[in-house]
């Protein structure tokens, strides 16, 4: 189920690489709120992963090549900049995503009315930290328009529509653009000029062509459960 | 599908899986925490339990399942499978009032009603203010949206200056 697994991977990957600041977060109170956010993540893909398959073999099993996430979220944490920029970008893409899939009767209906309201909380949090860091020092500034401006060529494979995920994607994207937009702004940022895609590689995440770092953030994300089968404790 | 309207063996395996406490907050039950949907008998000793999660991702919901199929079997129903269904979404206001009294008496500020005529999936509410369970003081600050867990914020109340988890909206 193509559409299941897009959506799904989404969630698992950008889950696996907030969790990645456990223990490198600037303050403990953000380390908490990452991880929280991450297992809000992680919570949306076993479901969905479960709609698709087995969730274990799905997410250990299988090679680079057969993720379906956009590459938006395989992005490496970077600075905080950089981790709050993906998280604006893939939180209001996801909150009107969800929006409309639980306004419909698909498939999709029932997790999307309930995880768009943990969104909500992803979202705000991303959006105070774009403000205070936007319109902050110089120094904030200046990163977080580099994050903003360095991520941005990932976010038009947002809108490609994904077979199986029954929504007005025109709309999806008008409303992205009016609310990262909104938000830029009050944070003193400039919106990015340049292309939504890159004419090399970004924008093929969801037919399973992939950026370097995520090989290697599966390796350790796959290792343990690969080495060892089954395992618990 | 039962729901209210069950046997009398449901209803009693329905008040046997709604005593269950939680287990990250074991001052409230499952049915003060609004998360048991319903029991439906299949056949004598066959059982299934509607379960619902706060949040899409709470790993308390493996313990709860665990914890409702012990206590049915202890009550002699040898088969009893748990269900988790998402729809409709789970929301603060499921919480019983006693239940908000429990928490609130535990030191964890019980979560604002969602006001009735606010747009669905609206914005994060934040507009009423969030008592103090230590001291009363309605002079209380943000320290987080997120906290121990999932479901809480952590506040600080600037009257007593005590840190405190307040059960968050959702």
């Amino acid at each position: 189920m193509t559409a299941a697994l897009a959506l799904g991977d989404d969630a698992l990957v950008l889950s696996h690489r907030l969790g990645e600041w456990a223990g490198h977060a600037p303050v403990l109170e953000e380390e908490v709120a990452l991880a929280n956010i991450a297992l809000d993540l992680l919570g949306q893909a076993r479901v969905l992963l479960s709609l698709a398959g087995d969730e274990d073999e799905l997410a250990y099993l299988r090679e680079e090549r057969a993720f379906r996430n956009v590459q938006l979220v395989e992005q490496p944490n970077g600075d905080f900049a950089h981790t709050i920029a993906r998280q604006l970008y893939f939180s209001a893409y996801q909150q009107l995503l969800y929006e409309q899939l639980a306004s419909g009767e698909g498939p999709f209906a029932g997790l999307a009315a309930k995880a768009v309201k943990e969104v909500a909380y992803h979202q705000d949090h991303a959006e105070h930290w774009t403000l205070r860091l936007g319109d902050g020092t110089d120094e904030s500034h200046d990163r977080m328009q580099s994050a903003v401006d360095a991520l941005w060529r990932f976010t038009g494979e947002l809108f490609e529509p994904v077979e199986g995920v029954e929504i007005d994607w025109q709309s999806l994207r008008s409303g992205w653009l009016e609310s990262v937009s909104a938000v830029l702004e009050r944070a003193t940022l400039t919106l990015p000029a340049g292309p939504q895609s890159g004419a090399w590689t970004a924008g093929a995440g969801r037919q399973g062509i992939h950026t370097e770092p995520f090989g290697r953030m599966i390796a350790e994300m796959q290792h343990l459960h690969r080495s060892h089968p089954g395992a618990s404790w | 599908m039962v729901t209210g309207t069950g046997t009398l063996l449901e209803k009693e395996l329905h008040r046997l899986a709604g005593s269950v406490p939680d287990p990250e907050l074991p001052v409230l039950t499952l049915d003060e925490l609004g998360v048991l949907r319903g029991v439906d008998v299949l056949a004598p000793g066959k059982v299934t339990v509607r379960l619902t999660p706060t949040y899409t991702g709470c790993p308390a919901i493996e313990a709860m399942s665990a914890d409702i199929e012990r206590v049915l079997h202890d009550h002699g129903i040898p088969e009893v499978s748990v269900v988790t269904v998402l729809s409709p979404a789970w929301s603060t206001d499921d919480i019983s009032a006693e239940g908000r009294r429990k928490l609130a008496e535990f030191g964890i500020a019980p979560p604002r009603p969602h006001d009735a005529t606010a747009p669905a999936n609206g914005p994060v509410p934040l507009a009423l203010s969030v008592r103090c369970p230590h001291c009363g003081s309605t002079d209380t600050e943000l320290l987080s949206r997120f906290s121990s867990t999932a479901c809480k914020a952590l506040r600080r109340c600037v009257t007593c200056r005590e840190p405190f988890d307040h059960f968050k909206e959702l």
